[in-house]
């Protein structure tokens, strides 16, 4: 078997058993990159100096005997929204173009802790706004399963990189679905934890109330042993909550009978895809089948979700990205007059298209004589769909649901019509208002060949249930064994 | 319409934008189908409902004030398009 399809659990098993070195594993990946890039351009950055000295560093406490971490040596991918110490970190911007950020990211800083190696930073759509990788100020990322296609967005260069072999695992953000949508449409696991349950120190914000960090991995468990090492409370981040950390591969129990499953029915509309509608149907049926009890639920507030988001993220984002106006970082335009102007010019050619966009939007949600029709209002829908939600979880411990209402749809598709892209978050922008946690896994093709994604939804705080959910579903079918085949 | 050019060119002043003509157009075009798309929300009765700008019940953060350590100025300062003794450089501000 070729050492870039291992999952993080297989390949710790190779670096216990002498197999391999750190060393060899990350080379390999090195020369599989070379090869399958050219096609998929998942990477921003490749870091190999660095990343063979980590690797070396890993295999010299692995030979001491030490008790290491499971993600010693293991070969990962950042999504370049992470600050990484000393390295590029673009957010794929030009207005970050050669930011070097002088601190690691929480999350990063405790996979380092960890002995994981860093093979570089991937694509993803400027400052994670989108749902396709289109928007990045630097490449277009390909779906691996089809290369005309997109990977989904934002974090679409990590699930183009795990699903190609172009690492073990990634750590993605997931603001309205950006884990969980290009998981799906890649045909691997992504998950959205609690918001609060993972530090926000160190990933570059854009709509700070919604942002969490997630693991995009092969299987369940390699998300079970992300979680394991990125959750937790940091005093750098006020958000995140002080609440003990289960051991996550606990939960990861070949069983469901007993638990209750809900449907909600305004996720299955008019339109959908009927491949996509088919195969969560399939899946939902077999988790009956296998003992759990599953019943329709309402959440009667969902298709007020998308409107609702757009409002509440882009005042949010207005607001985080004003401090991009060429003084502390970033580009600075050249040609001005005066400060106001060298603000205004510095933004007008760092920022592409979609983030002017969200960034005008805000502005208008938030400016004198609007605040109360838009921002205001939209607070108080989110309190009405984050109560459908507590209302459901008082008799289910949880939902199922599509991840997209679509496979992956052509790249260029959806460009020009920035209200249709919008919509292909439909299903997993709830979560985010709600702050609870949702996991995609893999669940079927199209008849065209591609990845379909169930997502699977918890209270707060209920990781440990989604991932029994997911892990008994995974372990009784063989979807997220399927490789696609890049020459 | 929701919003012209004018109301464009004024929100763009205040987001320190400078748009061309064409994004000027477009973005008329863009926000009015948005903002039109968000009158959604008028069909919900929210007299009652409270706003919720935190979805998890957390109190105020207090920490001890210890002094830490923090970064030091040379890397802090390494990213500026413009630094000079020790400070960021900026285009003159008082007239």
């Amino acid at each position: 078997m070729e050492w870039t399809r291992l999952t993080a659990h297989e390949a710790h098993e190779g670096l216990m058993k002498r197999s391999f070195s750190s060393l060899e594993l990350t080379q390999s990946f090195y020369r599989w990159i070379k090869n399958a890039d050219s096609k998929v351009s998942a990477y921003l950055t490749l870091t190999e100096e660095e990343a063979c000295q980590q690797a070396q560093r890993a295999d010299e406490r692995i030979v001491k005997g030490d008790e290491v971490s499971e993600l010693m040596g293991i070969p990962l991918a950042l999504k370049d929204i992470l600050c990484t110490k000393s390295m590029r970190t673009t957010c794929a911007s030009k207005i970050l173009e050669y930011f070097r950020p002088p601190y690691d990211g929480t999350a990063v800083h405790r996979l380092r802790q960890n002995g994981a190696v860093f093979l570089g930073k991937v694509n993803m759509d400027e400052f994670a706004m989108g749902s396709s990788t289109e928007n990045s100020g630097f490449a277009i990322t390909r779906n691996p399963w089809d290369l005309n296609r997109i990977p989904g967005g934002s974090s679409g260069g990590s699930a183009a990189a795990v699903a190609a072999d172009e690492c073990i695992a990634s750590l993605g953000s997931d603001t309205g679905g950006s884990v969980r949508q290009p998981a799906a449409c890649c045909g691997v696991v992504g998950m959205k934890p609690t918001y609060g349950r993972v530090s926000r120190f160190g990933l570059v914000a854009f709509a700070s109330s919604l942002d969490q960090i997630g693991p995009i991995t092969k299987d369940v468990t390699d998300c079970a042993i992300l979680m394991n090492v990125i959750s937790g409370h940091d005093p750098n981040d006020s958000t995140s909550v002080d609440i003990e950390v289960p051991n996550y591969k606990r939960a990861l129990i070949n069983d469901v009978k007993g638990m209750k499953l809900g449907i909600p029915k305004e996720y299955f509309v008019e339109g959908m895809d009927r491949d996509v509608e088919k195969a969560v149907w399939e899946a939902i049926k077999l988790l009956e089948q296998w003992g759990a009890s599953v019943k329709e639920v309402s959440l009667p507030h969902t298709e007020y979700a998308v409107a609702t988001y757009y409002i509440i993220c882009t005042a949010e984002a207005s607001s985080n990205l004003a401090r991009y106006d060429g003084v502390k970082y970033g580009h600075r335009s050249r040609g001005y007059d005066g400060l106001i102007d060298m603000y205004a010019k510095t933004r007008a050619e760092g920022f592409g298209p979609e983030v002017k966009r969200r960034i005008m939007l805000g502005t208008y949600v938030l400016s004198a004589g609007y605040y109360d029709a838009y921002y205001r209002k939209a607070q108080q829908v989110r309190t009405l769909i984050k109560g459908d939600f507590d209302r459901a979880f008082e008799h289910y411990d949880a939902l199922l649901t599509p991840t997209s209402p679509t496979p992956a749809f052509l790249i260029g598709e959806k460009v020009k019509d920035p209200l249709q892209m919008y919509l292909s978050d439909i299903f997993t922008i709830p979560v985010n208002l709600a702050g609870i946690p949702g996991i995609s896994i893999p669940c079927g093709f199209s008849s065209g060949g591609l990845p379909i994604g169930l997502q699977i939804i918890g209270n707060h705080f209920d990781e440990e249930k989604i991932l029994r959910v997911a892990y008994t579903y995974e372990q009784r079918t063989d979807w997220h064994l399927k490789r696609p085949q890049l020459g | 319409m929701k919003i012209g050019v004018k109301e464009v060119e004024y929100v763009a002043r205040l987001a320190r934008l400078t748009l061309s003509d064409e994004e000027k157009d477009e973005f008329t075009e863009q926000l009015n189908d948005i903002l039109t798309y968000m009158d959604k929300l008028n069909e919900l009765d929210t007299k009652e409902v409270k706003p919720t700008s935190h979805v998890i019940p957390v109190k105020n953060v207090f920490r001890v004030d210890n002094v830490r350590e923090s970064l030091p100025r040379e890397p802090s300062l390494g990213n500026a398009p413009e630094a000079e003794k020790g400070f960021y450089k900026v285009p003159k501000i008082i007239e």
